[in-house]
């Protein structure tokens, strides 16, 4: 039953109004002069990951207003879609914008089960696909292809940089737990493949349902096995109760550590118990180099808000497509050329430069984070470069 | 397991299913006695977390907007009946579904516009804000003992209430024949009306005692809801001790079984719902 869904927020009802408005633009014959890009944008603007799209499409829009409104020499223009986070209806809506708006580029999206279906229509058809946050294994996996690019991270790889930190800081066991669902399953298999690989052993291995938020019962049970330390997945509100609870159960002497998500946009509901919990991701606060400070400013200054990863993961969206047009110099005919262009792409982004491995997932550092006031200033680098095995990936 | 963490996860559960009664004793009575199936009714503890985190930050005391938050609560119980639920009571199951199916979506979209859509918590009042240690890893919160007691508190009085005072007998009386009951001169629909709002006020009251716990979040009544259905299908629509009874055994079912059994914990209390629906198709406390 799908109650929980918070239906349609304000946010929601102005993107459904600029999707209205872009959809009705008549499509122009396609004259090879005033060719237009035409970018479909299939993102959440409706319900819990709302906000998430949101940071996505301004991230996107910023880098394509800094090239002054065109991409590769190309005019361009939005057909916006809410996926609305919900699978049944992506692959609908995906066809919608292949077949009938005509799209020459897809970006999205936030949710993985929605992802993995635009990612099946993408292969069928041939369409340029960059995925800006979802993270499942598979995308760059065994649904890789030479059309389909990601912007963000695969879950293997916070989990796999997290279990590097724990073997350097010799903690010799551990227990995990996380929801029982893909991102949490594939964030702790990598997180078991770095840590039982520098020695650490796997004291037990815990789910509970998702979205299942009681506790109590593993805390109990963390506290009578007592592990040198616990690894946990977990995101948005169930993060924040997560931690809480952790913290009142008394178990502060069993080190906590976890998948950046534990922290990233909950800092506030964690509160002060949270302070100094050491996480895993390839974005935070305070990464000095001259391209984050810049883009952390236009968009502040865009936007009136703070970017965050997300913001950053659409922003580097926008960059890799334009270094694909650039190589082939606007002329979508040569789509070979353009895709290969973006796989080898070096990206200047402001979480620092990647490029794309083989299965078109970034190559990126891995940073340790540790939670002070609401922000996870970077104190390390967990891994340097580190590329997701992209297994079964038969491209 | 070990003896210690064995009786702290006895804690747990009896802790988990009380709070649980507490949302599902107003689903039962408004199910049982009114014969109205209210999905709304997650929201309602919805409304109460989000009352409490808004007027625990004006007041900056929970306990402040606990005292605010429930005569609120039991207003926009008594309002609603009167707007929405007395038309419901002639019509049949489907259109209670719909009609307070589209309260949900209603609530949720108030929620999202007044209050936004971020994940929010809520603090301990200072006098309950330690912990007890157990055992040398573990400690429990002061704040969650708290909460079973007054939970229990309420459940005492909910009993008095019912079986013991002039207003119960009238909503006793009123669940067998509600015809019968207006023909004797009592104000049936006032009965109707008092129990509807106490149903919300003890939902809402319950978001509102365990927002410190459970922090506030957009669709938090979902899971509460669900979880509720089933307590009241295997305590006995309208039992309110079967509803007790029945959410203690979801509270031991759900903590043990994520232990013991954590590939089946998500199935395991529907697996008992089937299981005490198969023993006794009208639940374990309901009388003919």
């Amino acid at each position: 039953m799908a109650i929980n869904k918070n239906r349609r927020a304000t946010v929601g009802a102005i993107a459904g109004a600029t999707a209205l408005a872009a959809t009705s633009t008549i499509a122009l014959p396609a004259l090879a002069q005033d060719r237009k890009l035409r970018i479909g944008l299939m993102l959440p603007y409706t319900g819990t990951f709302a906000q998430l799209g949101e940071a996505i499409t301004n991230g996107f829009k910023l880098h394509v207003a800094e090239n002054g409104g065109k991409l590769g020499g190309l005019d361009v223009e939005y057909v916006t879609v809410d996926d609305e986070s919900a699978p049944p209806k992506a692959v609908e809506n995906m066809n919608r914008l292949v077949r009938r708006d005509n799209v020459d580029v897809v970006v999205g999206t936030v949710h993985s089960g929605v992802a993995l279906a635009m990612a099946n229509v993408a292969r069928q058809t041939n369409t340029t696909l960059i995925i800006p946050n979802a993270g499942a294994d598979d995308i760059t996996g065994s649904l890789c292809a030479p059309n389909i690019f990601r912007t963000s991270f695969s879950n293997w790889q916070p989990g796999y940089g997290m279990g590097k930190v724990m073997v350097d800081r010799k903690v010799k066991n551990a227990v995990t737990l996380t929801w029982k669902y893909a991102a949490g399953e594939e964030s702790v298999n990598g997180f078991k493949e770095a840590f039982t690989a520098g020695g650490g052993k796997i004291v037990k291995e815990m789910f509970l349902p998702f979205p299942n938020v009681e506790f109590q019962p593993f805390l109990t049970e963390i506290a009578s096995l007592k592990p040198e330390a616990v690894f946990v997945f977990f995101a948005g509100a169930g993060a924040a109760k997560f931690v809480k609870d952790y913290m009142a159960a008394g178990l502060k002497n069993i080190p906590l550590y976890g998948s950046g998500f534990l922290t990233d946009g909950v800092a506030e509901a964690i509160g002060e118990v949270g302070q100094g919990l050491i996480t895993v991701l390839h974005y935070g606060d305070g990464i000095n180099n001259p391209k984050n400070v810049a883009f952390r400013t236009r968009y502040a200054s865009t936007y009136k808000q703070q970017p965050d990863v997300y913001a950053v993961q659409g922003y580097d969206a926008a960059q890799l497509l334009a270094a694909g047009l650039t190589a082939v110099k606007g002329d979508l005919s040569k789509k070979a050329e353009f895709h290969k262009a973006m796989s080898t792409a070096k990206i200047d982004s402001p979480r620092g430069p990647f490029t794309l491995s083989k299965a078109h997932n970034p190559v990126q550092d891995m940073y340790i984070r540790e939670l002070k006031g609401r922000d996870n200033n970077v104190i390390g680098i967990a891994v340097k470069a580190l590329a997701d095995p992209a297994r079964g990936c038969k491209a | 397991m070990d003896f210690p963490s064995l009786l702290i996860q006895l804690l747990n559960a009896v802790q988990y299913g009380l709070l649980l009664f507490l949302v599902a004793s107003g689903l039962t009575l408004i199910f049982g006695i009114m014969g109205i199936i209210n999905l709304a009714h997650g929201s309602f503890y919805m409304i109460g977390a989000y009352v409490a985190f808004v007027l625990a930050s004006a007041t900056g005391s929970l306990l402040m907007a606990i005292a605010i938050g429930v005569p609120l609560a039991l207003a926009l119980g008594w309002l609603l009946e009167w707007l929405v639920f007395s038309h419901l009571y002639r019509r049949d199951h489907l259109e209670q579904v719909l009609l307070t199916y589209g309260l949900i979506l209603f609530f949720e979209e108030a929620r999202s516009l007044l209050v936004g859509n971020d994940v929010h918590s809520v603090a301990i009042p200072e006098l309950l804000r330690a912990s007890i240690a157990l055992t040398d890893t573990l400690s429990y919160p002061v704040y969650r003992l708290f909460i079973s007691l007054v939970c229990l508190a309420l459940a005492l009085a909910l009993y008095l209430l019912i079986r013991h005072t002039r207003l119960g007998m009238m909503i006793r009386a009123g669940s067998h024949d509600r015809d019968m009951v207006a023909a004797l001169g009592i104000n049936i629909n006032l009965v109707y009306r008092i129990v509807f709002a106490l149903g919300v006020a003890l939902a809402a009251f319950a978001g509102m005692i365990a927002a410190p716990v459970s922090t506030v979040y957009p669709g938090m009544g979902g899971h509460v809801l669900i979880i509720s259905f089933v307590i009241v299908v295997i305590g006995g629509i309208g039992s309110v001790s079967g509803a007790l009874v029945a959410a203690l055994i979801i509270g031991f079912t759900d903590t043990f079984g994520k232990v013991i059994f954590p590939d089946y914990a998500g199935i395991l209390v529907y697996v008992v719902m089937a299981a005490v629906l198969l023993w006794r198709p009208e639940g374990i406390l309901r009388r003919g």
